[in-house]
């Protein structure tokens, strides 16, 4: 037996959709973080409710790398339909555990692997009579397998199974009893002959839980004081509002009277859910919806309207896979350009990129204080590799800063002053006053309206006044620059650096490690919001080459930042692009920076 | 003292009204809109709780020319609803008025429409219906008449889609009917409509005098007079002075156009029943076949829950919470975090 590999392998368990084997996965993912060990599970799930193929990789590093790798050691092979093509898919070295009815020949029987086979059928048989029981079960008869043959003590499953089926001890009994059936199998059937194995490690993950990242923005959203919430199901964002929809059953109740303090609508479509946002945003609720790109398409018109009026309104985008409806269950940050520039004429909104579990928390809330403070739509942009897969994250902090309402007239402060313009740019900020229905004042009313308007906000087509209000909403827009999430930068020096954005982030942190060890260094911006903060251009004068990695085709952030840098600072970017569907691994990003960087190509050219 | 009559919230009738129209001269949204404002002032509607919604289009326009002091909201074509729901939301204390136009409401606002009136959103909703798109110059919309033609002389074959039927239909819980100039009738309706907890809907027929008063058009007029079934002669003045009718309950209102053809108007009877949904269907369907537009309250469920109601919201605003009121408490915070990590 060679050397064992203890604690840094990558699991993958290839079964189909609608098998329960989420259930399953989950309580692996768990019980390997309560040995103290890292973990970075990642869900790549079919568009479909049951018997298409689903993977689900349990990777465990000692660095913690929480981002994808194409680098599987380990096979759980219990879908027929993918089976050689899952076999195919695992590194030299690795190990096979599959349906003992799958047959090993031919491109399946590989010299380079070790094969486990294991009855996975028969054993749930002989476990449950009832045939769905029996599906589901079988797949926690891998777990006991994987649980015997890694090293994970059957007490530590046991707390995993108690977490997943809370409340419910005759699941746990259960799924414990096929855990067990599994384990049983592989001590006494099978002869470990792979290195692979875990390892307690203590206090490894002292400090950390689990959480994906819309269970994370929905707290955000109670935490900024979101009381008004308008959203269409659509995957991956659904359960951001759903968990918005939990929270506020529970926490959101007033305790006298039992009555709620949030509204949430499920609307008809999304025209309809960001119509909603900007009546209660104008009338002075928090409010948001939460999408992905087909809704930020319908969104488009009042996204303008709500910019050019100026109204506050916080829009989630989880994103998916386009264009079209494309791939609804995969990843992609393919609406950067769309949304930064989202509805008809000259238009700029705020954009957040959260990139961690962490972030998706406070970026919610800050996505709410800073629609307040500039009055208009924020969109916050995550994906589906942050929403929906589960994280290691510290826990999330509680707020110690009170809402940021912005600059609101009440009856009180309209009394103490001469006159009032809705429109009027009295603190030369870009940012005027506005005042909300219900303001028992005979100054407070005006009109809101998305045609021209002037200071009054009464209709002008007048060609200065038309002039003069786009330039204060860029005067405005460029005022977000340093109040939005500042960049994070790590600068040591190098001529060449990264600059990414969002989860693409996860794979960054790998590969600066890989290009490490191949002595190429790189310096790294991670931009968080748009517009870009002054500090963007500086370090990228600071540098001669910096690659620009985002998880899309056409490099959407690299043409952002090449239409509003000056052409010099512009020339020394590169972008590198990735976009088939899965989240970013660190190769995509290391491979070709190290390409350009051992042969250098000019600044500018895309790299494929 | 001499002083203007006082309403019962101690304003005068001036604060009720707007700036002037911008609308041409004689159209009958500005019939509705001195209707509005007479019916507002009446009410004693508090200026600064009344939220002046609509969406694109002619009618939509005239928020502005009543109760300058208000809030007003001109938002999308077709998609005011969603902005008059969310605002609601947001305070429910609102007396959220939306003004619609027959495209904003019937074409491209469709959708949203039914919604609302799904939802019972606790908002008067105004549909000033002049079968015609006025501000693109002409168009016809999806409630012109079997028959009817548009300026370019194009003949209407589609299926009127009329919107108080579709109302009812969808559960609707205040369906009615008017004529712009029609005072008697419709300043009562909209008083009722302010008062009802819930979406109520007020279709009103208002002429177009530019691009609906050709040859061919069914909801244009040169002249109104007496119909043969009808047992009052109505009030009518011709030209750049609004349009005013008045008639009795049970009877009919023809108004007859240029080309000869005609608009019934028929008004329920005093011994109509408008919380019967069933009949109220019937009535409109038999009314149709008769090419006979039903006037008056139609449908009225005066009990149902509103959208706030059936949200269980608290009554103080939720725009007026704070911190403490809406943001999880240190202890429970903690156990979900600590929910997440056991």
């Amino acid at each position: 037996m060679s050397l064992d590999i203890v604690n840094n392998f990558t699991i993958r368990v290839a079964t189909v959709n609608g098998s329960g084997s989420q259930s399953a996965n989950l309580a692996l993912t768990d019980a390997i973080f309560r040995l103290g060990i890292r973990v970075a599970p990642k869900n790549v799930f079919p568009s479909n409710i049951e018997g298409l193929p689903t993977w689900f990789d349990v990777r465990v590093s000692p660095q913690g790398y929480q981002c994808r790798t194409r680098d599987i050691d380990i096979l759980v092979a219990l879908n027929a339909a993918t089976w050689r093509a899952d076999v195919a898919s695992v590194r030299s070295g690795g190990v096979v555990i599959h349906e003992a009815a799958f047959a090993v020949a031919g491109p399946t029987l590989r010299s380079d692997l070790t094969y486990y086979a294991a009855p996975f059928a028969s054993l749930a048989k002989a476990y449950a009579s009832d045939g769905t029981l029996r599906k589901y079960l079988t797949n926690m008869i891998y777990v006991g397998v994987l649980a015997e043959l890694l090293g994970i003590d059957e007490a530590t499953v046991e707390r995993a199974l108690v977490k997943q089926f809370k409340s419910k001890p005759k699941a746990v009994a259960l799924n414990l009893g096929a855990v067990r059936a599994g384990s049983e199998f592989a001590r006494e059937s099978l002869v470990k002959t792979d290195p692979f194995r875990l390892e307690r490690v203590s206090g490894g993950t002292a400090g950390l839980l689990f959480m994906d990242g819309n269970r994370a923005a929905a707290l955000g959203c109670v935490m900024g004081g979101c009381t008004v919430a308008a959203w269409y199901p659509i995957t991956p964002s659904s359960s951001l509002c759903e968990s918005f929809i939990a929270l506020c059953s529970t926490y959101r109740v007033d305790p006298e009277t039992g009555r709620m303090r949030a509204a949430i609508v499920q609307a008809e479509d999304e025209l309809a859910a960001i119509g909603m946002v900007f009546g209660a945003g104008w009338a002075g609720a928090r409010a948001m919806t939460s999408t992905s790109g087909p809704g930020i398409s319908l969104m488009a018109e009042y996204a303008g309207y709500g910019y050019f009026a100026e109204i506050p309104g916080v829009i989630f985008d989880v994103q998916r896979a386009g264009p079209s409806t494309g791939l609804p269950t995969r990843t992609m940050q393919g609406d950067v350009a769309f949304c930064y520039t989202l509805g008809h004429g000259d238009t700029k909104h705020i954009l957040l990129f959260p990139a961690t579990v962490l972030e998706a928390y406070e970026f919610a809330m800050a996505a709410f204080d800073l629609a307040d403070r500039f009055q208009t739509p924020v969109f916050v942009l995550s994906d589906l590799d942050l929403g929906m897969n589960s994280w290691m994250t510290p826990s999330l902090p509680y707020p110690e800063k009170p809402f940021d309402r912005g600059k609101v007239l009440d009856a009180a402060a309209l009394g103490a002053i001469e006159s009032w313009g809705r429109y009027r740019d009295v603190d030369h900020d870009g940012i005027p006053y506005r005042t909300l229905p219900g303001t028992p004042h005979t100054d407070a009313g005006f009109f809101t309206r998305g045609t021209g308007h002037d200071e009054e906000a009464h209709y002008s087509e007048a060609p200065d006044v038309w002039q003069n209000n786009l330039d204060r909403l860029v005067r405005k827009h460029d005022l977000a620059r340093t109040a939005v999430p500042a960049p994070l930068i790590e600068d040591e020096g190098h001529d060449a650096a990264i600059l990414a954005y969002g989860t693409t982030h996860h794979a960054v942190v790998e590969a600066r490690d890989l290009l490490g060890a191949e002595r190429v260094g790189v310096d790294y911006l991670r931009l968080r919001a748009l517009p870009c903060a002054p500090e963007v251009a500086a370090f990228i004068e600071r540098h001669e080459r910096v690659y620009v990695v985002e998880q899309n085709r056409d490099g959407q952030l690299f043409g952002i930042l090449r239409t509003e840098l000056a052409p010099a600072v512009a020339a020394r970017l590169i972008s590198v692009r990735h976009y088939n569907g899965v989240p970013i691994d660190a190769r995509a990003v290391a491979d070709p920076i190290l390409q350009h960087e051992r042969q250098p190509v000019a600044a500018g050219a895309a790299s494929r | 003292m001499n002083g203007p009559t006082l309403n019962i919230v101690g304003l005068p009738r001036d604060v009720y009204k707007g700036l002037p129209t911008t609308l041409c001269a004689g159209c009958g949204h500005n019939s509705i809109t001195n209707n509005l404002i007479k019916a507002l002032f009446e009410f004693g509607a508090e200026p600064h709780l009344l939220a002046k919604m609509s969406g694109i289009g002619c009618s939509s326009k005239t928020p502005a020319y009543f109760v300058e002091h208000s809030h007003g909201f001109n938002g999308l074509h077709g998609r005011m609803p969603s902005a008059a729901t969310g605002a609601k939301l947001a305070n429910r204390k609102l007396l959220v008025l939306g003004i619609s136009g027959d495209g904003d409401t019937a074409s491209i606002g469709l959708g949203q429409f039914c919604h609302m009136v799904r939802r019972n959103v606790d908002v008067t909703y105004l549909v000033e219906n002049n079968g015609v798109y006025g501000l693109t110059k002409g168009q016809l919309s999806a409630t012109a008449d079997v028959g009817s033609t548009s300026k370019a002389g194009r003949a209407n074959e589609l299926e009127t889609i009329d919107v108080c039927g579709l109302a009812i239909e969808l559960g609707a819980t205040f369906v009615a009917r008017s004529f712009s100039g029609d005072g008697k009738q419709l300043v009562p309706l909209l008083q009722a409509a302010f008062a009802h907890g819930g979406t109520s809907l007020i279709d009103i027929v208002s002429p177009c005098v530019t691009f609906n008063d050709h040859a061919g058009s069914t909801k244009s007029y040169t002249y109104v007079k007496e119909h043969e079934l009808g047992l009052n002669a109505p009030d009518f003045i011709r030209g750049s002075e609004d349009i005013v009718v008045d008639y009795e309950p049970g009877t009919a209102q023809d108004i007859e156009l240029s080309d000869g053809s005609h608009v019934v108007l028929r008004k329920v009877d005093h011994g109509y029943d408008a919380t019967d949904a069933t009949a109220a269907m019937a009535m409109l369907r038999t009314a149709r076949e008769r090419h006979e537009l039903m006037t008056g309250l139609l449908y009225v469920n005066p009990t149902a829950a509103d959208l706030c109601e059936r949200e269980h919201l608290i009554e103080e605003p939720l725009r007026d919470l704070n911190e403490s009121a809406l943001r999880i408490g240190r202890a429970d915070w903690d156990q979900i975090m600590e929910a997440a990590r056991a």
